[in-house]
């Protein structure tokens, strides 16, 4: 094997699994460091810095990094010495990474991070932005945007910033005051003017208004139907899911039926069934085409709505709506089971068993979204695809007309709130450069730094004592409360003292664990001490012949590198470090006799519109 | 060293043996000893050796005496017997434990301090008497415990970490051993794991004394140029003899090597240990000529390691003395004191 170059910015980058999995990259166990130290603002501005979001995001957070976190890894096969748990049979878990980042949002002092805010400077730089609806897309290019001096509009149907965020999430997930704060905090750069009530019904008709770009981050917006036999009849009382869930977030609707079928597994399903069971809905029930483990809510998602008494019957394919007199009476299903072909692809084929009807007084339809773009003319230069879905560069978000950008569920079809800011943050980039006449190819990678944590022999600048502490669990409000009151939120959020326990089981991934072998005697003590044994000195040979010689074996080879050296010179072998399950311990540096192991922290500053998205103008020493 | 002690997880793929234990539960405290000790990777080979025979850790005895290598019973097999006897006099304690229990397993851990000096006489009776032990010296040619002087088995010529020449005779604990009757002699180097853990094994299998003489440098006092106990020093003149494979069957395996190349040995228990030769000269059932071939390579500058000499019928201190075969501390009051008219038998006999 080649030694590991670790001047690449993405090989360390990787380590930090819960980091890399974000599509922001937010700096993880940077901010989880601070929120233990008690230090909220700073958590909470490493985290706007990357999401924008961080007190909505702490709540409604899709959290990819969760399921890559190294902690669910590294518990893996060690729960049996663990203490039984109150919560069950303890098993592997990530770190609780969602809900820390609204620990430092609930502890900040609003005060203080909003003198940290960036200001819009008074002089403008001259140009002019568009974004053509205010949700956590267009939001971020503002926020982008703004304190570069540009001039950002953002158009909104709706009478408040926020979009999906404040339409659809309920508010006992997401309290309205935390969306209006962070809302607030972009609006305040200053420089950005929200055109609200102003519904867009044609892109040329802002194309004309001579913007220099226009950011087009108008969400999915259409929830998909389901055509069955007494659709029509019945539309009294089949709501589809997303609209259904908007009008309740607006007060229109404030009741439901007592039997209610949701129909859907996705998270709009969970927010929907979760919502009717708060406006009256007595009997209320998931019903969902796949098995529950294909079901695409997050598995959280469904559990809390399974806490709420809220059944989930799977493998029920929707036959017909049954409705006597223009009144909705129940929904008739054919029982499906899951069959796989030799590719592995699933086919639901039915059971031969008889159809099931449940009653119901109303049904919510959440089967999907889709986006739309009829206010779009197709004749202003951008392409659109087979699925009627804008061409859009995946780098640069740019559709085929250079001066309009896409992100967002409008760039690529519905995904979630971070990806949201991660487009967000890439249009601003290729918009800035667009407006200076650059290149937006040539984008310069993210700033890395790599500091030594070494305080001392045996000090570091973190805490590399591992806690064997299993998850801990979020306090929930009293059931009795939160189901007759949608608005009040049921979640309680970590105290200091739980979200300390937490912030201790992070295993600080950021800093790495680097290798100088000119300094290596090969005595061993690494290898030795390595709780984990990660550690290998061996010959050197093709990556899976190294892997083979491995003191423990590679579990995701696939996924986790294997960080080599070149050879040592008094054996010839080489030193290989297989980064899966490494605790960061810094237990090999401790015992190092010569400093060949260090730990140094590992900090990766994504490139942001703004100098850094500019090719490094060096100047003279 | 570190502050910390050693975080409980453990890879997830670590695998439990026949008793159902993992690697990690023959561990000790962490070790205090100096970052890249030699002392602390012979620890984890015997570690590793426990792991490997599935001993059950209770059925084993660690005895020390005085110094590093003395304090390092603490840092492995954490749920074994343990005893931390006055300096240089671990050998008889051991003999005593051992006369009383004969049934644990005796892990007798020492230095070239403890062993070739202070403790030199008791070194050389546990060894002539032939007590079924493993007598490991973890040998690194200095004092380190009282800032680098050199010890008794420091090399003629040998410089130390203040720029003095060692103008001593070294003592050759090999060749003592060897001398004195102990029936499994074998050098390795704590830098070398794969040789070293069969070794311990086969030691801990071996049926009567067992002596290793590992050497281990000392990364404060003895690991500069100049030294023959450094790893650089180590590394580049290790000649070993032969490399062992434990064989847990009781089939001779001696398919796969060309005639000579390996040499299988039946232990007292009817199993084999299997070495792969490595020296065409070197025969490990020969102790005389053991002793010439250690010598003239150690009159080069070389290190000899491997299982240098094995008896494989050696028998051990408790068929010299005929003694009893159950342990001492299981036989009941009657047998233990049979009472006036045994007493007077006796008497009688020796009248």
């Amino acid at each position: 094997m080649k030694p590991t170059d670790i001047t690449r910015p993405d090989y360390f980058h990787k380590v930090v699994d819960c980091q890399w999995a974000c599509p922001a990259h937010t700096p993880v166990p940077e901010y989880i460091r601070l929120i233990a130290a008690g230090q909220y603002d700073d958590a909470y501005m490493v985290n706007w810095n990357s999401n924008v979001f961080p007190g909505i995001l702490g709540r409604t957070c899709d959290r990819p990094c969760e399921p890559a976190c190294r902690r669910g890894r590294v518990e893996e096969g060690n729960v049996e010495m663990r203490k039984p748990s109150l919560h069950g049979e303890p098993h592997a878990e990530p770190v609780a990474i969602c809900r820390l980042k609204r620990v430092a949002a609930d502890n900040k002092s609003a005060h203080q991070v909003s003198s940290r805010m960036p200001k819009a400077p008074k002089k403008k730089n001259g140009k002019k932005i568009a974004c053509i609806g205010a949700g956590p897309a267009s939001l971020t290019v503002a926020r982008d945007l703004a304190p570069l001096g540009y001039e950002v509009t953002i158009f909104e149907s709706d009478q408040k910033g926020g979009g999906f965020m404040r339409t659809q999430v309920p508010r006992f997930r997401l309290p309205e005051a935390v969306i209006d704060e962070e809302v607030g905090y972009i609006m305040d750069i200053g420089n950005v003017q929200l055109k609200s009530n102003t519904r867009i019904e044609s892109l040329r008709s802002v194309l004309d208004q001579s913007f220099d770009a226009v950011f087009v981050g108008t969400g999915a917006p259409r929830g998909r139907d389901l055509e069955a036999p007494g659709r029509l009849e019945a539309a009294a009382h089949i709501h589809i899911g997303i609209d259904w869930l908007s009008s309740v977030s607006f007060g229109h609707i404030t009741q439901i039926g007592k039997n209610v079928i949701v129909l859907g597994g996705g998270n709009t399903a969970m927010d929907c069934c979760r919502s009717a069971k708060r406006l009256g809905g007595e009997d209320v029930k998931v019903i969902v085409r796949s098995g529950y483990e294909e079901m695409k809510a997050s598995p959280w998602e469904k559990e809390d709505a399974i806490e709420e008494g809220i059944p989930i019957l799977n493998f029920l394919v929707p036959k017909a709506f049954i409705h006597h007199e223009g009144k909705l009476t129940g929904m008739s299903f054919d029982k499906v089971k899951a069959q796989y072909d030799a590719k592995g692809r699933r086919n639901l084929v039915a059971t031969g068993e008889p159809e099931q009807i449940f009653p119901c007084d109303d049904v919510l339809v959440a089967i999907g979204q889709e986006n739309a773009f009829p206010w779009i003319e197709r004749d202003i230069g951008i392409d659109f695809d087979e699925w009627k879905m804008p061409i859009v560069d995946t780098v640069t978000m740019q559709s085929t007309l250079p001066t309009v950008f896409f992100g967002g569920d409008a760039a690529f079809g519905p995904k979630n709130i971070i990806w949201a800011v991660a487009h967000g943050h890439d249009a601003a980039v290729s918009i800035d450069k667009f407006c200076q006449g650059e290149n937006l190819q040539d984008r310069p990678d993210p700033m890395t730094n790599l500091i030594s944590q070494k305080m001392g022999i045996h000090e570091w600048s973190y805490d590399n004592d591992i806690s064997d502490e299993l998850r801990n669990r979020v306090p929930l409000k009293d059931q009795k409360i939160t189901l007759k009151d949608i608005k009040v939120e049921v979640e309680l959020g970590f105290d200091a003292r739980a979200g300390l326990a937490e912030a201790q089981r992070c295993l600080n991934c950021d800093v790495q664990t680097v290798f100088s072998e000119k300094l290596c005697i090969e005595c061993d003590a690494c290898v030795d001490i390595c709780p984990m044994d990660c550690i290998t000195f061996t010959p050197n040979g093709e990556e899976e012949a190294v892997r083979a010689t491995l003191n423990a074996p590679s579990l995701h080879a696939k996924t986790q590198d294997l960080y080599v050296s070149t050879e040592l010179k008094m054996t010839a072998r080489i030193m290989a470090k297989d980064e899966d399950v490494c605790l960061h311990c810094g237990l090999c540096a401790e015992r190092c006799p010569t400093g060949a192991w260090d730990m140094q922290k590992y900090l990766i500053e994504m490139t942001h519109a703004g100098a850094g998205c500019r090719k490094p103008q060096r100047k003279a020493a | 060293m570190t502050y910390l002690a050693k975080p409980k997880l453990h890879h997830p793929g670590l695998t439990k043996n026949a008793v159902g234990y993992t690697r990690r539960d023959y561990e000790g405290k962490i070790s205090t000893l100096c970052a890249g000790c030699g002392h602390d990777s012979i620890s984890a080979a015997i570690v590793q050796a426990c792991w490997e025979l599935d001993i059950q850790p209770h059925r084993v005895a660690k005895l020390s005496g005085i110094g590093c290598s003395s304090k390092t019973p603490d840092y492995f097999l954490g749920n074994s017997h343990g005893f931390n006897s006055v300096h240089g006099r671990m050998p008889s304690v051991l003999t005593g434990a051992n006369l009383a229990n004969r049934e644990l397993i005796y892990l007798g851990v020492s230095g070239d301090g403890d062993s070739a000096s202070i403790g030199l006489g008791q070194f050389a009776h546990s060894m002539r008497r032939g007590v079924n032990m493993v007598y490991i010296v973890e040998n690194n040619g200095v004092y380190g415990l009282t800032k680098g002087q050199f010890s008794a088995t420091a090399d003629k010529g040998s410089k130390s970490k203040r720029g003095v020449i060692n103008s001593d005779e070294p003592l050759d604990m090999i060749g003592m051993a060897l001398l004195l009757g102990a029936t499994y002699v074998a050098r390795s180097f704590s830098g070398d794991k794969s040789q070293l853990v069969p070794l311990i094994k086969g030691a801990i299998e071996h049926k009567g004394a067992a002596f290793i003489d590992v050497v281990s440098p000392c990364i404060a006092f003895n690991n500069h140029a100049g030294s023959t106990k450094s790893y650089e020093y180590v590394r580049q003149h290790n000649e070993a003899v032969n490399r062992m494979d434990f064989i847990e069957g009781r089939e001779e395996i001696t398919a796969d090597y060309a005639p000579g190349e390996v040499i299988t040995v039946e232990q007292h228990d009817g199993r084999f240990l299997r070495l792969k030769k490595l020296s065409a000269e070197h025969d490990p059932t020969d102790r005389v000529r053991t002793m010439n071939y250690v010598q003239e390579h150690a009159s080069r500058g070389e290190v000899v390691t491997g299982l240098l000499y094995i008896d494989p019928k050696a028998i051990d201190m408790h068929e010299h003395l005929n003694t009893v075969d159950t342990p001492l501390n299981q036989l009941d009051v009657e047998q233990l004191c049979p009472g006036a008219s045994a007493l007077e038998k006796i008497n009688a006999s020796l009248r």
